[in-house]
Protein backbone atom coordinates (compact mmCIF):
# COMPACT_ATOMS: atom_id res chain seq x y z
CA UNK A 1 0.00 0.00 0.00
CA UNK A 2 1.54 3.23 -1.11
CA UNK A 3 1.28 6.64 0.53
CA UNK A 4 -1.09 7.80 -2.20
CA UNK A 5 -3.47 4.96 -1.44
CA UNK A 6 -3.43 5.76 2.27
CA UNK A 7 -4.16 9.42 1.51
CA UNK A 8 -7.01 8.37 -0.78
CA UNK A 9 -8.51 6.11 1.91
CA UNK A 10 -8.35 8.84 4.56
CA UNK A 11 -9.89 11.42 2.21
CA UNK A 12 -12.67 9.13 1.06
CA UNK A 13 -13.46 8.10 4.64
CA UNK A 14 -13.75 11.78 5.60
CA UNK A 15 -15.86 12.46 2.52
CA UNK A 16 -18.28 9.62 3.22
CA UNK A 17 -18.56 10.49 6.92
CA UNK A 18 -19.35 14.12 6.07
CA UNK A 19 -21.88 13.07 3.44
CA UNK A 20 -23.50 10.72 5.95
CA UNK A 21 -23.75 13.54 8.47
CA UNK A 22 -25.31 15.80 5.81
CA UNK A 23 -28.17 13.39 5.27
CA UNK A 24 -28.71 12.40 8.92
CA UNK A 25 -28.01 15.40 11.19
CA UNK A 26 -31.31 16.96 12.38
CA UNK A 27 -29.94 20.49 12.75
CA UNK A 28 -29.85 22.04 9.28
CA UNK A 29 -27.11 24.57 10.05
CA UNK A 30 -24.88 21.69 11.07
CA UNK A 31 -25.90 19.79 7.95
CA UNK A 32 -24.82 22.80 5.86
CA UNK A 33 -21.44 22.87 7.62
CA UNK A 34 -20.98 19.15 7.01
CA UNK A 35 -21.91 19.79 3.39
CA UNK A 36 -19.03 22.28 3.18
CA UNK A 37 -16.69 19.59 4.55
CA UNK A 38 -17.96 17.08 1.99
CA UNK A 39 -17.54 19.56 -0.89
CA UNK A 40 -13.99 20.35 0.25
CA UNK A 41 -13.12 16.66 0.40
CA UNK A 42 -14.47 16.26 -3.14
CA UNK A 43 -12.02 18.99 -4.14
CA UNK A 44 -9.21 16.98 -2.53
CA UNK A 45 -10.30 13.95 -4.56
CA UNK A 46 -10.00 16.11 -7.70
CA UNK A 47 -6.44 17.01 -6.66
CA UNK A 48 -5.66 13.30 -6.27
CA UNK A 49 -6.94 12.87 -9.83
CA UNK A 50 -4.54 15.59 -11.16
CA UNK A 51 -7.43 17.94 -11.96
CA UNK A 52 -6.16 20.97 -10.05
CA UNK A 53 -8.26 23.50 -11.93
CA UNK A 54 -11.47 21.65 -11.12
CA UNK A 55 -10.44 21.49 -7.46
CA UNK A 56 -10.06 25.28 -7.40
CA UNK A 57 -13.41 25.70 -9.17
CA UNK A 58 -14.97 23.30 -6.66
CA UNK A 59 -13.78 25.40 -3.72
CA UNK A 60 -14.70 28.73 -5.33
CA UNK A 61 -18.09 27.81 -6.81
CA UNK A 62 -19.38 25.21 -4.38
CA UNK A 63 -18.02 26.40 -1.04
CA UNK A 64 -17.87 30.07 -1.95
CA UNK A 65 -21.29 30.39 -3.52
CA UNK A 66 -23.54 27.35 -3.21
CA UNK A 67 -22.85 26.53 0.45
CA UNK A 68 -23.37 30.19 1.39
CA UNK A 69 -26.71 30.15 -0.46
CA UNK A 70 -27.70 27.06 1.52
CA UNK A 71 -26.83 28.74 4.81
CA UNK A 72 -28.86 31.80 3.79
CA UNK A 73 -31.86 29.61 2.93
CA UNK A 74 -31.59 27.73 6.23
CA UNK A 75 -31.46 30.99 8.16
CA UNK A 76 -34.42 32.47 6.25
CA UNK A 77 -36.66 29.44 6.80
CA UNK A 78 -35.47 28.45 10.22
CA UNK A 79 -38.39 29.16 12.51
CA UNK A 80 -40.87 26.70 11.04
CA UNK A 81 -38.61 23.67 11.28
CA UNK A 82 -37.68 23.05 14.86
CA UNK A 83 -34.62 20.91 15.32
CA UNK A 84 -36.46 18.41 17.48
CA UNK A 85 -38.69 15.70 16.11
CA UNK A 86 -38.06 13.34 13.22
CA UNK A 87 -36.45 14.85 10.14
CA UNK A 88 -37.25 11.92 7.89
CA UNK A 89 -40.56 10.93 6.37
CA UNK A 90 -42.40 7.67 6.98
CA UNK A 91 -40.68 5.87 4.12
CA UNK A 92 -37.08 6.42 5.27
CA UNK A 93 -36.43 2.70 5.65
CA UNK A 94 -37.59 2.13 2.07
CA UNK A 95 -35.24 4.90 0.91
CA UNK A 96 -32.36 3.31 2.83
CA UNK A 97 -33.13 -0.09 1.40
CA UNK A 98 -33.29 1.31 -2.12
CA UNK A 99 -29.98 3.16 -1.71
CA UNK A 100 -28.26 0.08 -0.31
CA UNK A 101 -29.63 -2.04 -3.16
CA UNK A 102 -28.36 0.49 -5.70
CA UNK A 103 -24.91 0.56 -4.08
CA UNK A 104 -24.83 -3.24 -4.03
CA UNK A 105 -25.83 -3.39 -7.67
CA UNK A 106 -23.18 -0.87 -8.77
CA UNK A 107 -20.49 -2.65 -6.75
CA UNK A 108 -21.52 -5.99 -8.20
CA UNK A 109 -21.27 -4.65 -11.74
CA UNK A 110 -17.88 -3.07 -10.99
CA UNK A 111 -16.52 -6.33 -9.57
CA UNK A 112 -17.37 -8.12 -12.79
CA UNK A 113 -15.87 -5.46 -15.06
CA UNK A 114 -12.35 -6.01 -16.39
CA UNK A 115 -11.48 -2.35 -16.79
CA UNK A 116 -12.11 -1.55 -13.13
CA UNK A 117 -8.56 -2.36 -12.07
CA UNK A 118 -6.94 -0.19 -14.72
CA UNK A 119 -4.12 2.03 -13.55
CA UNK A 120 -3.82 5.60 -14.71
CA UNK A 121 -1.72 6.36 -17.80
CA UNK A 122 1.14 8.76 -17.22
CA UNK A 123 0.32 12.35 -18.07
CA UNK A 124 2.45 13.80 -20.86
CA UNK A 125 4.76 16.33 -19.12
CA UNK A 126 4.25 18.81 -21.96
CA UNK A 127 0.48 18.79 -21.47
CA UNK A 128 -0.91 21.88 -19.76
CA UNK A 129 -4.46 20.89 -18.91
CA UNK A 130 -5.65 24.36 -17.94
CA UNK A 131 -4.44 26.00 -21.17
CA UNK A 132 -5.87 23.13 -23.14
CA UNK A 133 -9.21 23.42 -21.39
CA UNK A 134 -9.35 27.18 -21.91
CA UNK A 135 -8.62 27.01 -25.63
CA UNK A 136 -11.03 24.10 -26.15
CA UNK A 137 -13.84 25.99 -24.37
CA UNK A 138 -13.70 28.91 -26.82
CA UNK A 139 -12.71 26.93 -29.89
CA UNK A 140 -15.52 26.99 -32.50
CA UNK A 141 -14.59 23.45 -33.53
CA UNK A 142 -14.82 22.16 -29.97
CA UNK A 143 -16.93 23.28 -27.02
CA UNK A 144 -18.00 26.85 -27.66
CA UNK A 145 -21.66 25.87 -28.03
CA UNK A 146 -21.97 24.12 -24.63
CA UNK A 147 -20.01 26.99 -23.10
CA UNK A 148 -22.43 29.59 -24.44
CA UNK A 149 -25.44 27.45 -23.54
CA UNK A 150 -24.11 27.28 -19.97
CA UNK A 151 -23.85 31.05 -19.80
CA UNK A 152 -27.40 31.47 -21.12
CA UNK A 153 -28.56 28.91 -18.54
CA UNK A 154 -26.86 30.84 -15.73
CA UNK A 155 -28.44 34.09 -16.90
CA UNK A 156 -31.87 32.43 -17.06
CA UNK A 157 -31.38 30.99 -13.57
CA UNK A 158 -30.33 34.39 -12.25
CA UNK A 159 -33.43 36.10 -13.63
CA UNK A 160 -35.65 33.16 -12.67
CA UNK A 161 -34.42 33.14 -9.08
CA UNK A 162 -35.04 36.87 -8.73
CA UNK A 163 -38.54 36.56 -10.22
CA UNK A 164 -39.47 33.56 -8.09
CA UNK A 165 -38.21 35.01 -4.81
CA UNK A 166 -39.57 38.51 -5.49
CA UNK A 167 -41.78 39.72 -2.64
CA UNK A 168 -45.07 40.88 -4.09
CA UNK A 169 -47.34 43.06 -2.01
CA UNK B 1 -1.17 3.69 -7.80
CA UNK B 2 -4.86 3.85 -7.00
CA UNK B 3 -7.04 1.53 -9.12
CA UNK B 4 -9.95 3.08 -11.01
CA UNK B 5 -12.46 0.95 -9.11
CA UNK B 6 -11.69 2.75 -5.83
CA UNK B 7 -12.84 6.06 -7.28
CA UNK B 8 -15.91 4.45 -8.81
CA UNK B 9 -16.88 2.77 -5.52
CA UNK B 10 -16.38 6.06 -3.68
CA UNK B 11 -18.59 7.88 -6.19
CA UNK B 12 -21.23 5.13 -5.96
CA UNK B 13 -21.29 5.36 -2.15
CA UNK B 14 -21.57 9.15 -2.27
CA UNK B 15 -24.36 8.94 -4.85
CA UNK B 16 -26.30 6.42 -2.75
CA UNK B 17 -25.95 8.56 0.39
CA UNK B 18 -27.30 11.51 -1.57
CA UNK B 19 -30.13 9.38 -2.93
CA UNK B 20 -31.06 8.28 0.58
CA UNK B 21 -31.10 11.87 1.77
CA UNK B 22 -33.16 13.00 -1.18
CA UNK B 23 -35.78 10.30 -0.64
CA UNK B 24 -35.92 10.36 3.14
CA UNK B 25 -35.48 13.96 4.29
CA UNK B 26 -38.51 16.11 4.98
CA UNK B 27 -36.99 19.55 4.71
CA UNK B 28 -36.79 20.91 1.17
CA UNK B 29 -33.42 22.61 1.81
CA UNK B 30 -31.99 19.28 3.01
CA UNK B 31 -33.30 17.61 -0.15
CA UNK B 32 -31.41 20.17 -2.25
CA UNK B 33 -28.25 19.47 -0.22
CA UNK B 34 -28.59 15.77 -1.02
CA UNK B 35 -28.92 16.61 -4.72
CA UNK B 36 -25.61 18.48 -4.44
CA UNK B 37 -23.98 15.36 -3.02
CA UNK B 38 -25.25 13.32 -5.97
CA UNK B 39 -23.93 15.86 -8.48
CA UNK B 40 -20.54 15.71 -6.76
CA UNK B 41 -20.51 11.94 -7.07
CA UNK B 42 -21.16 12.25 -10.80
CA UNK B 43 -18.30 14.74 -11.10
CA UNK B 44 -15.90 12.37 -9.34
CA UNK B 45 -16.86 9.70 -11.86
CA UNK B 46 -16.32 12.04 -14.82
CA UNK B 47 -12.90 13.20 -13.65
CA UNK B 48 -11.83 9.64 -12.76
CA UNK B 49 -12.70 8.44 -16.26
CA UNK B 50 -10.80 11.41 -17.72
CA UNK B 51 -7.69 10.53 -15.71
CA UNK B 52 -7.82 6.79 -16.40
CA UNK B 53 -8.89 7.13 -20.01
CA UNK B 54 -7.05 9.54 -22.25
CA UNK B 55 -5.76 12.60 -20.32
CA UNK B 56 -5.13 14.39 -23.62
CA UNK B 57 -8.87 14.66 -24.21
CA UNK B 58 -10.37 17.42 -22.05
CA UNK B 59 -13.98 16.58 -22.89
CA UNK B 60 -14.63 15.08 -19.45
CA UNK B 61 -13.38 18.22 -17.73
CA UNK B 62 -15.67 20.31 -19.94
CA UNK B 63 -18.49 18.02 -18.91
CA UNK B 64 -17.61 18.52 -15.23
CA UNK B 65 -17.60 22.29 -15.69
CA UNK B 66 -21.05 22.14 -17.29
CA UNK B 67 -22.20 20.12 -14.28
CA UNK B 68 -20.86 22.89 -12.02
CA UNK B 69 -22.80 25.52 -13.96
CA UNK B 70 -26.01 23.46 -13.98
CA UNK B 71 -25.81 22.74 -10.25
CA UNK B 72 -25.24 26.42 -9.49
CA UNK B 73 -28.32 27.30 -11.55
CA UNK B 74 -30.32 24.51 -9.91
CA UNK B 75 -29.45 25.64 -6.39
CA UNK B 76 -30.26 29.29 -7.13
CA UNK B 77 -33.68 28.49 -8.56
CA UNK B 78 -34.41 25.75 -6.01
CA UNK B 79 -33.64 27.91 -3.02
CA UNK B 80 -35.66 30.77 -4.50
CA UNK B 81 -38.57 28.33 -4.79
CA UNK B 82 -38.11 27.25 -1.16
CA UNK B 83 -38.04 30.85 0.05
CA UNK B 84 -41.11 31.72 -2.01
CA UNK B 85 -42.85 28.63 -0.67
CA UNK B 86 -41.98 29.60 2.88
CA UNK B 87 -43.33 33.08 2.31
CA UNK B 88 -46.66 31.84 0.95
CA UNK B 89 -47.32 28.66 2.91
CA UNK B 90 -45.15 29.07 6.05
CA UNK B 91 -43.63 25.63 5.55
CA UNK B 92 -40.50 24.10 4.06
CA UNK B 93 -41.56 20.49 4.64
CA UNK B 94 -41.85 18.82 1.28
CA UNK B 95 -44.77 16.53 2.12
CA UNK B 96 -46.93 19.43 3.33
CA UNK B 97 -46.79 21.02 -0.10
CA UNK B 98 -49.79 19.28 -1.63
CA UNK B 99 -51.29 22.16 -3.57
CA UNK B 100 -51.34 20.14 -6.78
CA UNK B 101 -52.35 16.86 -5.20
CA UNK B 102 -55.73 15.71 -6.32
Amino acid sequence: MTALQIIFLIVSALLLVSAFMVVTVPNLVRAALWLIAALFMTGVVFVLLDAGFLAVVQVVVYIGAIAILFIFAVMLTRRVMTDSGPQTNANWWLAGLFSLALFGGISWILLGWDGANASAPAIDPGLDTVTRLGTELVNPDAFILPFEVASVLLLAALIGAVVVAWERD
Amino acid sequence: MIPLSWYLILAAALFCLGLYGMLARKNAVAILMSVELMLNAVNINLVAFWRYGDPNQVVAQVFAIIVFAVSAAEVAVGLALVISLYRNRRTVIAENVDLLRW
